[in-house]
């Protein structure tokens, strides 16, 4: 019996560890979203709770877990207490299958990117159970809203991702991360096209404005999460930001090379040494920050505030030791370092889908539509035929990567843009049509 | 028996056990989204079965199309459709007693032919390990032998989707 | 290992439960929902005899059956709404304007 208990002991660690890490995370990214809007904004942001508000998460979950549960009157209790928790759960299955480094991810499947798809495609019944459930028609038209625009924008990032799929011919992660490295180049720079497709899809489907209608303040005062409080408003919220993190780990491993570092196949040496110049950064980059935290120190108001300002940065320091450290060894470099780049390459992504919150106006719902049917879906469909033309190209034609994908990609521009500019004319014709009437 | 073996058993029985309960259940409830939500159960314990059997991406497309696709129409139409006005309502039509008999005798009429000729299913034991790699095998005669009847299924999603935006549109 | 035959067991729990659903239920949704419960058990069968016969052809078959059941659904439910609409019923023994 214990031979077969055996392997699952180390997926069960790494699983336990990323539960365990993932809300505290989440927590982060909020803190960060807020400072970012501030900094947009021209403000400084939460200051108080710890330096530069840097413990505001955990006063925060605090308050949210003290909070009272409310349950609405004629709510249909068991899936009105389910609903968060399938939310939460499906959030964080579909971590299973993501590589955080070349020794850090919790199962190589061979079906990986399909066990996200199908583990993410779950997750809309947590909001659409949570919204009906309530018993509220703000709840439901948030509900409703959800499935449309998830089930609309979910086919436009399926297309968009199997062209990554194409130019790396796996289902695995691990294996696409392996072809990137092995191709000498991040797919991001083979099909832009479906990387801002998955960009602008995956907005859409972690409801993030401006796409966040299923959320919509400003209409449905807060959607399908109207009637929630307390813990389980918190466990919606948790989702909602684990999402976010799969969509950016999603699109990190399949068009931003993983846990590569930038220039991975540059091997620029010190001299006499092993060690890559490069691979001074990660450690360098904490080095700075540690630096920073003891300049800042005395500047901060209180004495506690000082004290905590310094354990900061002795933790940077400890991070810029590990990631010292492991230059030395050949075993743990990959790894560790991996694990940095691939959270930098997280963090790069969710800084976008800030800015792009904080700097678009929001859309209306049938704009929406019209963006993810009519122009998305077509544009996501030509690209398609593009990268097989491309790949056919390169490896049929002996052509070389990037003149083959610099024209399919142009092509697929120019067909897409004359088939979405036909599209509206008649769109417009119809409208007159309309309006005659 | 060894350990992988009985955790291989341990979990067809717990999914078939799932799939069968939910699937009453289903039939049973009163409130339609339950009835759903004990689909979506019994779907996902297929797909558990699927996976028992090593065919990985058939449990993919089972989850993404059947429980994150069909099921969520299914939902999408309920909420549409009052369901206040149906909870009121009778569950079973009249003919249920017929349709039991019926049911009783189609289990009795298949569980006798399986008893008696469940043994002419023996291939052999089943191939160890399954058709792997999965993915790659099931492209392969996808787009390989099953060609036509592949462009012929693609035909017919397509004239589907004509159908359902025909039916649903108010006007033309 | 588990014998095929009780993938068939199993197989044909469901598809008589399917069968006794769009019998006796009279929402039409469910008896949809009971349509596509029977789908699901003629999957089970195939990919089982696909895994005992080592050949691919049942699980391709499951795809297509499964594409069915995305048509079926999608159809099946724009006939529902439209009905709905017009006559604010979803009751199967209630829909009976060519009975007349």
């Amino acid at each position: 019996m214990l031979e077969t208990v055996k392997p699952y002991l180390w997926p069960v660690l790494f699983g336990v560890i990323v539960v365990a890490v993932l809300p505290l995370l989440a927590g982060y990214v909020v803190l960060l979203e807020r400072k970012v809007m501030a900094d947009m904004q021209a403000r400084l942001g939460p200051m108080r709770v710890g330096p530069h508000g840097l413990l505001q998460p955990i006063a925060d979950a605090l308050k949210l877990l003290i909070k009272e549960d409310i349950v609405p009157l004629n709510a249909d209790r068991v899936i009105f207490w389910l609903a968060p928790v399938l939310s939460v759960t499906t959030a964080l299955v579909a971590y299973a299958a993501i590589p955080f480094g070349p020794g850090f991810q919790i199962a190589d499947m061979n079906i990986g990117l399909l066990f996200i798809l199908a583990v993410s495609s779950l997750g809309i019944y947590g909001i659409v159970l949570g919204g009906w459930s309530s018993n509220s028609n703000y709840s439901l038209m948030g509900a409703i809203r959800s499935v449309a625009q998830l089930v609309s924008y979910e086919t436009a990032a399926g297309l968009a991702l199997i062209s990554a799929l194409m130019m790396g011919s796996s289902l695995s992660l691990r294996a696409l991360v392996m072809a990137q490295q092995n191709q000498g180049v991040w797919f991001i720079f083979c099909v832009p096209i479906a990387f801002f497709i998955y960009l602008v899809a995956s907005i859409a489907e972690t409801n993030r404005a401006p796409f966040d209608f299923p959320e919509a303040e400003s209409e449905l005062v807060a959607g399908y999460m109207t009637e929630y409080s307390g813990f389980r408003w918190s466990l919606y919220f948790l989702a909602e930001y684990a999402n976010m993190i799969i969509v950016a780990s999603v699109a990190t491993t399949l068009f931003l090379g993983g846990w590569l570092r930038p220039l991975a196949s540059v091997h620029l040496q010190i001299p006499g040494t092993r060690m890559e110049i490069l691979d001074l950064i990660p450690p360098l980059f904490f080095l700075a920050l540690a630096g920073y935290c003891v300049l800042r120190a005395p500047r901060q108001p209180v004495a506690v505030q000082k004290v905590f300002m310094l354990l900061v940065a002795g933790f940077c320091l400890l991070l810029a030791a590990a990631l010292g450290w492991s230059l030395t060894s050949a075993e743990f470099l990959p790894a560790i370092h991996g694990a940095f780049w691939f959270l930098a390459k997280v963090f790069v992504y969710i800084y976008a889908f800030l800015w792009i919150r904080f700097t678009f106006p929001r859309y209306r719902f049938d704009q929406l539509m019209n963006l993810g049917w009519r122009i998305l879906i077509p544009l996501a469909l030509t690209n398609l035929v593009g990268v097989g033309v491309a790949l056919v190209l390169h490896s049929a034609r002996g052509w070389g990567l990037f003149p083959a994908f610099l024209l399919t990609t142009l092509a697929t521009l120019a067909v897409a843009g004359f088939l979405v500019n036909e599209g509206d004319k008649r769109l417009k014709v119809v409208a007159v049509g309309a309006n005659g009437e | 028996m060894n350990g992988a073996g009985a955790l291989d058993q341990v979990f067809f029985y717990f999914f078939a056990a799932l799939a069968v309960v939910s699937s009453v259940l289903m039939v049973t409830r009163r409130n339609v989204i339950h009835s759903a939500i004990f689909l979506i159960t019994a779907l996902l314990a297929t797909a558990g079965i699927f996976l028992q059997l090593q065919a990985e991406f058939l449990f993919a497309v089972q989850i993404i199309l059947y429980v994150g696709g069909i099921m969520v129409l299914f939902i999408f139409a309920i909420m549409l459709v009052h369901q206040d006005v149906s909870l009121k309502q009778l569950r079973y039509s009249r003919q249920k007693w017929v349709a039991g008999v019926l049911g009783v005798i189609l289990v009795a009429e298949f569980w006798f032919a399986l008893d008696k000729g469940g043994s002419l299913f023996h291939p052999g034991a089943p191939i160890s390990g399954g058709l792997q790699p999965n993915t790659e095998q099931v492209g392969q005669a996808l787009f390989g032998g099953y060609m036509l009847p592949f462009e012929i299924a693609s035909v017919l999603l397509l004239v589907a989707m004509v159908g359902a935006v025909v039916m649903a549109k108010r006007r033309i | 290992m588990i014998p095929t035959t009780h993938y068939l067991y199993l197989s044909l729990a469901l598809f008589t439960i399917g069968i006794v659903g769009v019998l006796t239920r009279r929402n039409v949704i469910v008896m949809l929902m009971s349509i596509e419960l029977i789908l699901n058990a003629v999957n089970i069968n195939l990919v089982a005899f696909s895994r005992a016969y080592g050949a691919v052809a049942g699980q391709v078959f499951a795809i297509f059956i499964i594409t069915d059941a995305a048509a079926e659904a999608a159809v099946g439910l724009g006939i529902i709404l439209a009905f709905f609409r017009n006559r604010e019923t979803v009751l199967a023994d209630e829909m009976d304007l060519l009975k007349w």
